[in-house]
């Protein structure tokens, strides 16, 4: 996979932290503030993970890093996160 | 972006707790077959599977005899809830993984799947408590099996809401599920379908081949004044210039729904 895809990619990676699709969830940039479902934000995948931006002001969002023993996120760039019941 | 955003964002999206719980399940290959000279149309009986609705994907892991693994999503073509799991997946020729699916897996093979994955790019019918605005389709290449899945759960819901699907795929010999597509336009669900040849047109094909453009686009798609919502799915590069236009084009950001693929 060369360039970028989009969060709805980072659904299964994601199934593993949280019991809920949170493609779906909004959540706040850090950087911008902008608030957005995680399916919209932009995802560059290497083999060792993915890192999440936000598609205005770039700021990294989240790095997620699987190593197939353990899976790894770090959610440094969101300031908050709501989820639709 | 203000609060208001984030309510209208809650008003378009579907409630997470509406699509199935995505676990880890054994998949066996119950059929295989070329869909076009470059993709496989892959049928797959998935033990322990809860359905899903139109529009989700699944992650498809692979494990060497060495212990390494890799993974990758592939749209689902069918939605309800059987356990049986219809997929169209393209040969990425430099790719880890579907050349294996397209060119090696057969029937009685068996997969690792998790899912069903995303409720972001899904649609539902009326009925179902989906959203009556009308809907814009738009493919590119293999981005059309998401979309192909979620015209048929309209043509199967047989639900009123207007759709359109604007198709763009590089000669005849690459549309996938042509004789399903032809039968979802004739059903009685409401669905025109256009087409966009970049390489090769059929034979007495009004236009010349070439890419899609921000006036086919404009010509083929539902105006943005009918409000409807539009979903995108193909390469990244495709996804981006459709989904550019379609803002220049005066649609709400907001009510344009993408899927990329990646690649160019």
């Amino acid at each position: 996979m060369t360039g970028h895809v989009d969060g709805n990619a980072i659904a299964g990676p994601l199934a593993d932290f949280f019991s809920f699709d949170i493609t779906t969830a909004s959540g706040r940039c850090k950087g911008c503030g902008t608030v957005q479902e995680f399916a919209r934000t932009m995802v560059y995948v290497s083999g060792a993970g993915s890192v999440v931006r936000c598609p205005h002001c770039d700021n990294v969002l989240a790095v997620l890093v699987d190593t197939g023993e353990r899976a790894w996120i770090d959610l440094g760039g969101v300031s908050s996160i709501e989820v639709r019941r | 972006m203000s609060d208001a955003a984030t309510t209208e964002a809650r008003t378009i999206g579907p409630p997470v707790s509406r699509v199935p719980r995505a676990g880890w399940h054994a998949a066996t290959v119950a059929a295989t077959r070329s869909e076009t000279p470059s993709a496989a149309r892959i049928e797959l009986d998935v033990d322990g599977w809860p359905g899903n609705a139109a529009g989700q994907h699944l992650d498809i892991r692979l494990t060497a005899e060495d212990g390494y693994t890799a993974s990758r999503s592939y749209s689902i073509a069918s939605s309800g809830g059987s356990t049986r799991v219809v997929l169209a997946v393209d040969r990425v020729p430099d790719g880890e993984v579907s050349p294996f699916l397209v060119d090696v897996l057969q029937a009685g093979d068996m997969l690792e799947v998790h899912g069903p994955l995303g409720a972001f790019f899904v649609w539902r019918p009326v009925a179902e408590g989906g959203s009556p605005r009308p809907v814009q389709l738009i493919a590119g290449g293999s981005g059309i099996v998401p979309l192909y899945a979620i015209a048929q759960a309209h043509a199967d819901a047989d639900d009123p809401t207007p759709f359109r699907l604007l198709y763009a795929v590089r000669t005849p010999d690459d549309v996938y599920f042509g004789d399903e597509l032809a039968a979802l336009a004739a059903a009685s669900a409401p669905l025109a379908i256009d087409h966009v040849y970049s390489r090769r047109t059929p034979e007495g094909w009004p236009v010349p081949a070439g890419r899609i453009t921000r006036e086919a686009l404009e010509g083929f798609a539902i105006p943005a004044g009918e409000r409807p919502i539009v979903y995108v799915c193909g390469s990244t590069g495709f996804v981006e210039r459709v989904a550019d236009w379609l803002i220049e084009l005066g649609h709400d950001p907001r009510d344009i729904r993408t899927e990329r693929f990646g690649g160019t």
